[in-house]
């Protein structure tokens, strides 16, 4: 049960077709929550994104762990489309940029990185925590990663859990104003997703 | 929920082969998903770009022609296109003289066409975007992405697309662009939600006797949900949201659109109440449109869009087009 010491581009490549394999268990689930507040889709369109992330990395199999998370990325931003596909993409591209280019790199600038990436997509997106966004969900993941794997994963599944009782004031959800409160935001659940792969692969 | 399709994942690829076999006129490529004028680029002339999700056909694709779209970027069902499709369809039809994208305002619609507009320009070609944000349901806008582009979204693509065949330089049909979207103003009403393909049922529940009121064009829940109204009812209360927000001191263009399951029959009857109300409020109508044209699949509804006319934008209205979905002149 000890977690890797330095993470490689195998591990990166590990983690996104685990979080591949997670998105396409849990799409449905991802839709019917994007039903009651959004538009129905985002289970579809995340499947599409992450079946050709998996896909590229097959395909290509990058060298460094930045490298894998630009791939990624760029996959996303050229097959997800709607709002999902430039902010998935960005924090792919942008996390993975901020890793360089070498080998390895530890937890700690994994967390460093991903606190960059989750920046860009704030900046992108113009939502702050608390908007009803995978940024709730996200923020808090990025703050844990710093102490560990597990506390990254709880800290995502707790905020987008928190996510229930908000009202939504970014993306379609925001249209219905109080009437989004009492459902879970369908992307803080897609990026708690991707975390809780992150720490499957790390065990 | 019967639907006509073979199966939910290759239904906009099948749409598009179809519209190029209706459509000579026009390149469809299917695989890249880009509609194009079959004429385009046109020398020294300003290009026109749209697109969006699919399912408000025949939004963008069918307004592609003279006067009106040079090219237009389907997306999956309710969901923006993707970067690369836009940067494809403005390499294929820029003249020289640079490329207004139309876009409606939803996250991803503008995320997506910024990105577009930004490797486009990295290729050299000059890129003007316009926002169409006329929907007055969505009032709290410090709280939400903002208003929501529906029907004013054809009398953008229509009037700029004039002002381009006409060869108006890129910031002139820029603003005129930009100036039919901040006078007009939308609402919509939904009298059942929509199914999309991929989820095979309604995307939302509307008991029987019910309507919900101040709906986007994508089967999202609208703001209100009330008792069944009647056509005049809801005329009075549609119009006179919009005229809340646009007060209007001059003639309109009115466009009364179905959701895509409401009858021309009751659109037209519907058109007479909005004709009505407009008259008691004293507001003179220059022009209207009625009919299927802003879509949500097979959402039974309406929406009303009223666009302040001036003189120029009259005649750009007037003038010749030519498209799958909207013709006139010549």
């Amino acid at each position: 049960m000890s977690e890797p010491t330095t993470l490689d581009a195998a591990f990166f490549r590990r983690w996104l077709t685990t979080a591949a394999a997670a998105v396409d268990r849990e799409a449905d689930r991802l839709t019917d929550l994007d039903s009651a507040i959004g538009d129905a889709d985002h289970g579809t369109n995340m499947r599409r994104g992450f079946t050709a992330v998996a896909a590229a990395l097959d395909k290509e199999e990058p060298a460094t762990p930045g490298a894998v998370l630009a791939l990624a990325g760029r996959q996303l931003i050229s097959t997800v489309g709607g709002a999902s596909g430039p902010l998935y993409g960005t924090l792919l591209r942008r996390t993975g940029k901020a890793l360089g280019d070498t080998p390895e790199v530890t937890r700690d600038q994994l967390a460093q990185a991903l606190r960059t990436g989750v920046a860009a997509v704030a900046q992108l997106g113009g939502a702050v925590a608390g908007d009803k966004t995978m940024l709730d969900a996200l923020e808090p993941a990025a703050a844990a990663l710093g102490e560990s794997f597990t506390a990254a994963r709880s800290a995502a599944e707790e905020g987008a859990l928190a996510t229930v009782p908000l009202r939504a004031r970014k993306g379609r959800a925001s249209y219905l104003g109080e009437r989004s409160v009492g459902h879970q935001d369908p992307g803080a659940t897609s990026s708690a997703l991707l975390v809780a792969a992150l720490e499957e692969v790390a065990r | 929920m019967r639907m006509l399709i073979n199966v939910p994942e290759t239904v906009v690829a099948d749409a598009l082969r179809g519209m190029a076999a209706a459509h000579p006129e026009l390149t469809v490529d299917v695989e890249n998903r880009v509609v194009v004028r079959r004429d385009a680029p046109m020398a020294g002339k300003v290009a026109l770009v749209s697109g969006g999700g699919s399912g408000h056909e025949p939004l963008h694709a069918g307004f592609v022609g003279p006067g009106m779209l040079t090219a237009a970027c389907p997306g999956e069902v309710f969901t923006s296109p993707v970067p690369d499709q836009m940067v494809r369809a403005a390499a294929a039809v820029d003249s020289g003289a640079g490329v207004l994208f139309v876009v409606k305002n939803y996250t991803g619609d503008v995320l997506n066409f910024d990105m577009a507009a930004e490797l486009a320009e990295d290729e050299g070609i000059q890129i003007a975007k316009v926002l169409v944000d006329d929907d007055v349901a969505v009032t709290d806008s410090l709280y939400t992405a903002g208003r929501r582009g529906t029907g004013a979204t054809l009398f953008v693509e229509k009037i700029a697309g004039a002002a381009a065949e006409e060869g108006r330089p890129l910031e002139r049909v820029e603003s005129i662009a930009r100036r039919v979207n901040e006078r007009s103003r939308s609402f919509g009403v939904a009298l059942s939600a929509c199914t999309t393909p991929a989820k095979g049922s309604p995307t939302f529940e509307l008991a029987p006797g019910e309507l919900e009121l101040g709906i986007g064009i994508h089967g999202e829940p609208g703001r209100e949900r009330r008792a069944m109204m009647t056509s005049r009812e809801i005329a009075d209360l549609a119009v006179d949201a919009v005229l809340d927000d646009l007060r209007p001191d001059g003639p309109v263009l009115v466009l009364v659109n179905g959701m895509g399951a409401t009858p021309l029959l009751e659109l037209y009857g519907f058109n007479a109440e909005v004709q009505r109300v407009l008259g008691e409020r004293g507001v003179p109508v220059a022009r209207t449109l009625v009919g299927n044209y802003v879509t949500s699949l097979d959402m039974a509804g309406c929406s009303v869009t009223l666009c302040q006319a001036d003189e120029e934008l009259l005649r750009l209205w007037d003038a010749p087009v030519k498209t799958p979905a909207l013709r006139w002149g010549r």
